[in-house]
C-alpha cells in the first residue's frame, strides 16, 4: 500500500506523485514511441487513428465531462477543422501553421455555438449542438467553392521544412506529438484554477455564482477550448482520411465522440482516452468476433452497430463511472489488497430527481 | 450611528414576482464587526432578502448598498469580488470534487494566474497555488475539516457538508458571510460546534456575520442583535431577548 | 395553370401531412419524458422495426394490412413495456444524460438487430389507400397522407381523453409530476411508467406502419427521430399540444423551404429555426420558464 507523504504542497499536486507512476508512464511513452518500428504499416496507420479520436474525445471531454454541458453535434468540430486545415494547405499555408489555425477556426466556431449554451441547458443544449451539426454538416456539402461539396476535396502532403510528414510511420509520430501535448496542456488546466471553474460550473451554477466565477464566460470558454481541440484532431483526421466529403462527419461520429466520453468516464482525462481507445478497437474486435460465429450471422452487417450498443449500455447500467471507474476500483484492490472492501464504491440508493426545473 | 458604522445598507427595497411581494419595504443595516440573526416565520422574505444581496435576483425597487457602493444592478459574480460571500439552505457544493478543490474554489476571487501559465504550469503559478493551498489548510485546520481533506463532497454526511461549504464562503476571505439557516439539519454537538465558530469567525478572523436562522437558541448565543422580518419587511429589531419578547413578533409566530 | 396560390396551397396540404407524421413520433417521445424524464432517442428505431415487421409479415406471411397494424402495434407495445421492465427501469435516480446514453444504446442495438434480422435492403408494401388521390379544394392530396392526418387526429384525441377522463391516465399524470408522492398514494408508478412506454411503442407502431409506405422501409427511418425531438423542442418539452404544433410547424418550414429557398434548404431550414427560436426562448413555444431556488 502506498501512502501520501508529502513535505511541499507542490508535491501533492503533481501530476506524477509516486515513483511507480514514473515508471509506468515512463514504460507506456517508450511502447509507444518504438511501435512503428516493429508493428505493420496497417497497424500503425490505426493506432495512429486511435491516437487522434484520442485527441477528438479530451476535446469533448473538457465540455461535456470537466463542464457539464452535453453536445451532441461536435463532429461538426472535427469537420470543421478537417476542412479549414485541407483549405488553408491548398492555399499555400504551411502545414506547421495551418494546424494551429485549423483549430483556432474551430475555437472560433466554438465560442459562437457556445453563447446559446448561456440561455439553455440540458437537453435543449444537446438539440442546439445537434442541429448545429446537422446544418453544418449541409453547409459543407453546398458550399462547393470552398469544401468541393458532396464531390469532395483532396487534402494536400503535410511537409515539415522540406520533409513529407505522409508515410503512416511518420505520421503517427505527428499524432502522438499532438495528442502528448493536448494531454499535458488539459492536465495542468484542469488541475488549475481554469479547470477548477469548470468543474464548479458543472456541479453548481448558483455556487459558482457566490464564488465570483463568471458562469456564463466560463461556458462559452469551455465551448471555444472544447471545439479548438477537436478542431486539431479534425485537422489530423484530414491527412489520416485524405480525401474529404461530408458524410465522414456525420451524426454517428459525434454520437461515437460521446460514446467514448461516457465509456471512458466522465470528468476525466484519461477516461477520454481509455474510452477512444475502446470505441476505436471496437470494429476490429467485431471482425475477430466473426470469425468464431456462424457463417449466417457474421455476414450480416448489423453486428457492429449491435455491440457498439450493448457495450455503451452495459456502461451506463452496470459501471455509471466507466472505464476510469473501473480502473480506480482495480488500483486500489491492488494496493489494499487483501483489505479492500466491495463496498469502498457503493453508491446509495437513489431516487428519481426531477430535472426539469434546473 | 455614523456613516461609517455602516458595512452594508438596504434602502427601501422590494421584490415583487410578477403580482406576488415576496419583499414589500425593506430597510435594514449590518455594522461592520457583528453578528446580526434575521428571524422569522418561513415566507418572511429572509432568503430573499439574501438572494437580492447576492444578485440571485433583481430588486424591483429601492438601493442596496456595500461599502456606500450601489450594488443592485451589479452583474452576480462581482458580488463576491467586493467580499460578500454566502452558504445556500440546501448546500450548493461542488459535489464530484474534492473537499480541497471545493475550498479552493472559494479562492477564485483572488485569481488563478493568466491562462497561459495554466497551461504551461509556470513556477510562478505552482508558488501561487502553494499560497492558495496554505490559505485553505488554514481554514481546514479552523474548522477541523482535515478528515475529509481528499473525500469528494457527494459522500460526505450532511453536517460535514454543511461545515465545508462554510469553509468554502470563508476561503473567499469576506467582508460580510451571509450564512442561510447554518444550523439546519445539524445535531446538537455540532450546532454547539458551530456557535463557537461563529464566534471566533467574527472575533479572531474580523468577518461581519449575518445568519438566517431558526434556531433561537443558537441566536442567542452568538448574535449581537437580532432582526425579525415578516411579510416583506422589518418587524422589529434589538437584542435577542428584545425581540422575542417584542408583541408584533409574537403574533407574526402565532399568524394572528 | 399553376397560379402561386394553388402551389401554396399545395405545399401547406404536403407540410401538414408530413407534419402530422412528426407530430405523432414527437408525442411518443413527449408521453415517455413526462412520465418519467427519459428521453428516448431509440423512438425511431422502434419506428423502424415497426415497418420491417410490417414488411414481413405483408409479404412473407402474406397477412392483410387490416390485421398487420393491430398485430405490429401489440407486439412493439410489448417489446417497449419489456424495454422500460426490463432495462430502462434500473437507471431511475440518475441523471438526465444517463437515460439519453442508455436509449442511444437501446437504439443502436435495435437498428443493428434489424439490419440482422431483415437485411440491409430498402423494402417496400402497399396500403389500401397506396396511389390514390383525392382532389380537396382544388389541391390534389394523397389519400394516404389523409389517412394519416386522421390517424394522428384520432390518436391525439384519444391521448387527451386517456389523461383527462380515465383513472389511469389520471395516475399517470400524478406520477410524472410527484413520483415519490404518486407512490405514497399508492400509485405503482414502475408498472405505470412501463405501461406509458408501451403506450408510445404503440403510436411508434403506428407512425412506422403509415411512414414506410410513404417512403421507403429503410433503417434510415430513425433520422426521424431528429425532426421529432426539433419539434418537442420547438413546442417546449413535455407539453403533448406542444408536440403536435412543433411537429406541424417543422413539417411546414420544411416543406415551404423546399420550394422558396434555395437548393438544400430544405434540410437544414428546420434546425436553423429551432436554433433561433431556442436562444429567443429558451423554453420553446409553449415552455414555462423556471428558476431554480437557491
Amino acid at each position: 500500500m502506498r501512502y501520501d507523504y508529502h513535505t511541499r504542497y507542490r508535491h501533492g499536486f503533481a501530476l506524477l506523485r509516486h515513483r511507480s507512476d514514473w515508471i509506468a508512464y515512463g514504460l507506456l511513452a517508450l511502447v509507444l514511441l518504438a511501435i512503428p518500428l516493429f508493428a505493420s504499416t496497417y497497424l500503425v496507420g490505426e493506432l495512429g487513428y486511435v491516437l487522434i479520436l484520442c485527441v477528438a474525445s479530451m476535446g469533448l471531454m473538457v465540455l461535456t465531462g470537466f463542464t457539464g454541458q452535453v453536445s451532441l453535434g461536435h463532429a461538426s468540430f472535427v469537420a470543421i477543422g478537417a476542412y479549414a486545415h485541407a483549405w488553408l494547405m491548398a492555399q499555400g499555408v504551411p502545414f506547421a501553421l495551418s494546424m494551429p489555425l485549423a483549430g483556432l477556426i474551430a475555437a472560433a466556431a466554438g465560442l459562437v455555438v457556445g453563447i446559446p449554451a448561456i440561455r439553455v441547458s440540458g437537453l435543449y443544449l444537446a438539440m442546439v449542438t445537434l442541429a448545429f451539426a446537422i446544418v453544418v454538416e449541409q453547409i459543407i456539402g453546398m458550399w462547393r467553392g470552398v469544401t468541393g461539396g458532396f464531390m469532395g476535396m483532396l487534402v494536400e502532403t503535410p511537409r515539415l521544412m522540406g520533409y513529407s510528414l505522409g508515410a503512416p510511420r511518420v505520421f503517427y509520430y505527428v499524432c502522438l506529438f499532438v495528442a502528448a501535448l493536448v494531454l499535458l496542456a488539459l492536465a495542468n488546466l484542469m488541475r488549475s484554477g481554469i479547470g477548477r471553474a469548470f468543474t464548479g460550473v458543472r456541479d453548481s451554477e448558483a455556487a459558482a455564482f457566490s464564488l465570483g466565477i463568471e458562469v456564463n464566460r466560463v461556458k462559452i470558454y469551455a465551448f471555444g477550448l472544447s471545439a479548438g481541440i477537436t478542431g486539431l484532431a479534425g485537422a489530423l483526421m484530414a491527412h489520416h482520411i485524405g480525401y474529404l466529403t461530408p458524410d465522414a462527419f456525420t451524426l454517428l461520429l459525434s454520437l461515437d465522440l460521446v460514446l467514448m466520453v461516457v465509456i471512458g468516464g466522465i470528468g476525466s482525462l484519461r477516461g477520454a482516452i481509455l474510452g477512444a481507445v475502446l470505441i476505436s478497437l471496437l470494429p476490429n474486435a467485431v471482425s475477430a468476433l466473426k470469425a468464431l460465429l456462424p457463417e449466417s450471422v457474421a455476414r450480416q452487417s448489423g453486428l457492429e452497430i449491435f455491440v457498439a450498443g450493448l457495450v455503451l449500455a452495459l456502461f451506463v447500467l452496470f459501471e455509471p463511472t466507466g472505464l476510469n471507474g473501473r480502473w480506480l476500483k482495480l488500483r486500489l484492490l491492488v494496493e489494499t489488497f487483501p483489505l479492500y472492501r466491495r463496498d469502498t464504491f457503493r453508491r446509495q440508493k437513489a431516487y428519481m430527481k426531477s430535472e426539469r426545473n434546473r | 450611528m455614523t456613516a461609517r458604522d455602516t458595512l452594508l445598507e438596504l434602502d427601501q427595497v422590494a421584490l415583487h414576482f410578477g403580482g406576488l411581494a415576496a419583499i414589500s419595504d425593506l430597510s435594514m443595516t449590518v455594522h461592520p464587526g457583528e453578528v446580526l440573526a434575521v428571524i422569522g416565520p418561513n415566507g418572511a422574505g429572509k432568503t430573499s432578502m439574501l438572494n437580492l444581496v447576492t444578485r440571485v435576483f433583481d430588486a424591483t425597487r429601492g438601493r442596496i448598498l456595500f461599502k456606500g457602493q450601489d450594488i443592485a444592478a451589479l452583474p452576480r459574480a462581482r458580488i463576491a469580488h467586493l467580499g460578500i460571500a454566502r452558504t445556500f439552505q440546501n448546500i450548493e457544493l461542488f459535489d464530484a470534487a474534492s473537499v480541497l478543490d471545493n475550498l479552493l474554489l472559494g479562492r477564485h476571487r483572488f485569481g488563478a494566474g493568466a491562462w497561459w501559465q495554466q497551461v504551461l504550469r509556470t513556477s510562478a503559478l505552482t508558488r501561487a497555488e502553494e499560497a492558495h493551498r496554505e490559505k485553505v489548510e488554514e481554514i481546514i485546520e479552523f474548522l477541523e475539516l482535515s478528515a475529509w481533506r481528499n473525500a469528494r463532497v457527494a459522500g460526505l454526511p450532511y453536517g460535514v457538508r454543511k461545515i465545508v461549504e462554510l469553509g468554502r464562503a470563508l476561503c473567499s476571505e469576506p467582508d460580510v458571510l451571509f450564512l442561510d439557516e447554518p444550523a439546519s439539519g445539524l445535531n446538537p454537538e455540532e450546532t454547539r460546534d458551530l456557535a463557537f465558530w461563529i464566534d471566533d469567525i467574527r472575533s479572531d478572523l474580523g468577518i461581519t456575520v449575518v445568519m438566517i436562522e431558526h434556531d433561537m437558541a443558537l441566536v442567542g448565543a452568538v448574535a449581537d442583535r437580532v432582526i425579525c422580518m415578516a411579510q416583506g419587511r422589518v418587524l422589529a429589531q434589538g437584542t435577542a431577548a428584545q425581540v422575542q419578547a417584542h408583541p408584533d413578533v409574537i403574533a407574526a409566530y402565532l399568524g394572528t | 395553370m399553376n397560379t402561386g396560390l394553388e402551389i401554396l396551397a399545395q405545399v401547406t396540404v404536403n407540410g401538414i401531412a408530413v407534419g402530422a407524421i412528426y407530430a405523432l413520433v414527437a408525442m411518443g417521445i413527449v408521453l415517455i419524458h413526462k412520465a418519467t424524464e427519459v428521453l428516448n432517442f431509440a423512438h425511431g428505431d422502434l419506428l423502424v422495426l415497426s415497418a420491417f415487421s410490417a414488411w414481413a409479415l405483408i409479404h412473407h406471411a402474406g397477412l392483410p394490412f387490416w390485421l398487420v397494424l393491430p398485430l405490429v402495434g401489440l407486439g412493439i407495445g410489448a417489446l417497449a413495456y419489456g424495454l422500460d421492465a426490463v432495462v430502462v427501469r434500473r437507471i431511475a435516480g440518475q441523471p438526465q444524460f444517463a437515460g439519453v446514453m442508455l436509449t442511444i444504446a437501446l437504439a443502436f442495438m435495435i437498428r443493428g438487430a434489424v439490419s440482422m434480422g431483415f437485411g440491409t435492403e430498402s423494402q417496400s408494401y402497399d396500403t389500401p389507400w397506396s396511389g390514390q388521390t383525392t382532389d380537396l379544394l382544388g389541391v390534389a392530396v394523397a389519400d394516404l397522407s389523409l389517412v394519416i392526418m386522421g390517424v394522428v387526429l384520432l390518436i391525439a384525441a384519444g391521448l387527451w381523453l386517456f389523461f383527462g377522463k380515465t383513472r389511469l391516465g389520471v395516475a399517470m399524470q400524478a406520477a410524472s409530476q410527484n413520483q415519490l408522492a404518486a407512490h405514497l398514494n399508492g400509485v405503482s408508478v414502475k408498472r405505470l411508467n412501463s405501461l406509458v412506454w408501451a403506450l408510445a411503442g404503440v403510436t411508434a407502431a403506428i407512425a412506422g406502419i403509415f411512414l414506410a409506405p410513404l417512403s421507403l422501409v429503410d433503417t434510415s427511418l430513425w433520422l426521424i427521430t431528429l425532426k421529432a425531438l426539433a419539434a418537442i423542442v420547438l413546442g417546449g418539452f413535455g407539453s403533448l399540444p406542444g408536440a403536435v404544433i412543433g411537429g406541424l410547424l417543422i413539417g411546414l418550414i420544411e416543406q415551404y423551404a423546399g420550394v422558396y429557398l434555395p437548393d438544400g434548404s430544405r434540410d437544414i431550414a428546420p434546425y436553423v429555426v429551432l436554433i433561433v427560436v431556442l436562444i429567443l426562448r429558451p423554453r420553446g413555444i409553449l415552455g414555462e420558464a423556471h428558476g431554480r431556488r437557491v
